[in-house]
């Protein structure tokens, strides 16, 4: 983006009418690793990419568990997510302490995007580098919104942030108007395809992606990797043809049956470490 | 200028007993469901039993709305924990959140005496006993209530190895069998509720062991 004399900090306006303080906050949403969310009439799924920064390390936790009924995926400053996750736990728990029933999803993303707007109006704070697609069930059905750097909140039936989102969005604007009425396990399905889609040719293992399912009897909860695994198999032969960047390459495809063979060795070390590992559900309950 | 004596308490008494015994590898906590005020009535259904986490259970008589409020606050306390460190409280740290939960109010107490129960990360059966404002041991086997007096000394002679009046106890926890403990803690309600007018109606006994937990539900005298 341009460097210019208005964007020192977020109190001052440009000329033009625009915070760029918060613009380049968004700009920090669109850098970090892509999230998607979808939704049905009793379902709400979030998926993420999971890129670890290097073989050694373990990946970021992008997926947050807020309350039975709510669930967070978020992109951009990961750190700011993990406060803004605690936050919302925290009103979930002091809402039911005192009314003795959930938060509605609604309200919470009403005080998240209050709060992500205070940051944008006073000179000693920086807006929140992060979007957060918020996913959750209440007494009105099942809902998917995103907050963003800004202090804006839209409701969603699906959609992606993050680096190579648009590819999901193009996959999800292709299909959305049927997932009203998708069954739980067809949104699963369509949330890894959406992911596929942002990887842009890199095969899709239940290692790089984490996906967590919401819904009418089913508390939050994140797959673990032998059940995404599966899922993935399941489509992954059926899609061959359908399959974007088509894999002509020996090296892909000698890459693939080997990917398939992995991850089934990797979920099971990897279940073991359960700090670490994206695929074991916080709060078994 | 002579001292006056309050008009008002923010303290009631709603009566009852709670038990717990722990064995090697359970732990029964039983408590009777009435809840009274004064020589009255106000329930004959009441649970005083309440599942803080997947091995904690807590049993409670005293005033049942600071009890209430112990437990929700200890519930409210248990989530924050799940979210941090990904995995439910043991007995023996929600036995000292209890104690500090309950410190905290030193200078206006909740009217709560409770008896906590459960396994600890071995697998054995925990008691933790408490006074009301916070001091707690863990024991072979406790009771709180209007009628623990009567059920003490019949718990000290029946269990007497990890009785702490032998100095110290023989054993940490009682020898006994779960059916046979099941069994001693009827038999403590059945007498507690002869002589004590706040314990009867019903007797609702929790046992919690490497399967779960299961309740069971005996009927006391009415009266």
């Amino acid at each position: 983006m341009f460097r210019n004399q208005y964007d020192t900090d977020v109190t001052t306006w440009s000329p033009a009418g625009r915070l760029f303080q918060v613009e380049y906050a968004m700009e920090a949403v669109k850098q970090g690793s892509a999230a998607i969310g979808l939704r049905s009439k009793t379902h709400v799924v979030l998926g993420c990419v999971n890129k670890a920064n290097s073989e050694l390390s373990s990946h970021q936790k992008k997926i947050f568990k807020v309350d039975d009924h709510i669930g967070v995926a978020i992109a951009g400053l990961t750190a700011d997510g993990r406060v803004l996750s605690r936050y919302m736990r925290s009103e979930c728990i002091n809402y039911g302490f005192t009314y003795e029933s959930p938060l509605p999803v609604g309200r919470l993303v009403v005080q998240l995007a209050d709060k992500a707007q205070v940051c944008t109006q006073r000179s000693w704070k920086r807006p929140y580098g992060v979007g957060l697609l918020v996913g959750g069930l209440d007494e009105s059905g099942a809902h998917l919104y995103y907050n963003c750097p800004s202090g804006n909140y839209f409701e969603y039936q699906a959609f992606a942030i993050g680096s190579r989102s648009q590819a999901a969005k193009t996959y999800l604007e292709r299909r959305f108007e049927k997932f009203m009425d998708s069954s739980r396990d067809d949104l699963v399905k369509d949330a890894l395809l959406a992911i596929r889609e942002t990887l842009q040719g890199e095969s899709l293992k239940s290692s790089i992606c984490t996906v967590a399912v919401v819904g009418a009897g089913e508390p939050f909860h994140v797959l673990d990797n032998e059940t995404v695994q599966k899922l993935i198999d399941s489509f992954e032969i059926a899609a061959v043809d359908e399959a974007p960047a088509a894999e002509p390459d020996a090296p892909a495809d000698q890459g693939a049956p080997a990917d398939q063979g992995a991850p089934a060795d990797q979920g099971a070390p990897a279940d073991q470490r359960p700090a670490t590992d994206e695929g074991v559900a916080p709060m078994d309950i | 200028m002579t001292k006056q004596a309050a008009n008002w308490s923010p303290y009631d008494n709603n009566g009852g007993s709670c038990v717990a015994i722990a064995g090697a590898d359970y732990c029964v906590i039983a408590a009777d469901t009435r809840m009274s005020t004064g020589y009255s009535i106000l329930s004959r259904d009441y649970s005083k039993i309440c599942k803080l986490a997947d091995k904690s259970l807590m049993a409670s008589s005293g005033f049942q709305a600071d009890v209430k409020a112990l437990q929700k606050f200890l519930a409210a306390r248990h989530l924050t924990y799940q979210h941090q460190h990904n995995k439910q409280m043991s007995c023996p740290a929600m036995a000292q959140l209890l104690s500090n939960t309950l410190y905290y109010k030193r200078f206006f107490p909740y009217y709560s005496f409770n008896v906590l129960g459960g396994l600890d990360n071995e697998g054995k059966g925990c008691v933790y006993t408490y006074d009301a404002v916070g001091s707690y041991e863990r024991v072979g086997y406790g009771c709180q209530g209007s009628g623990s007096t009567l059920i003490m000394p019949f718990l000290d002679n029946q269990l007497k190895s990890p009785s702490p009046l032998l100095l110290p106890a023989q054993d940490a926890v009682t020898p006994l069998s779960e059916s046979e403990a099941v069994d001693l803690v009827k038999t403590c309600f059945a007498s507690a509720t002869e002589r004590d007018i706040y314990t009867g109606d019903r007797l609702e006994i929790v046992i919690l062991n490497a399967d779960g937990i299961h309740r069971q539900y005996m009927e006391l005298r009415k009266d």
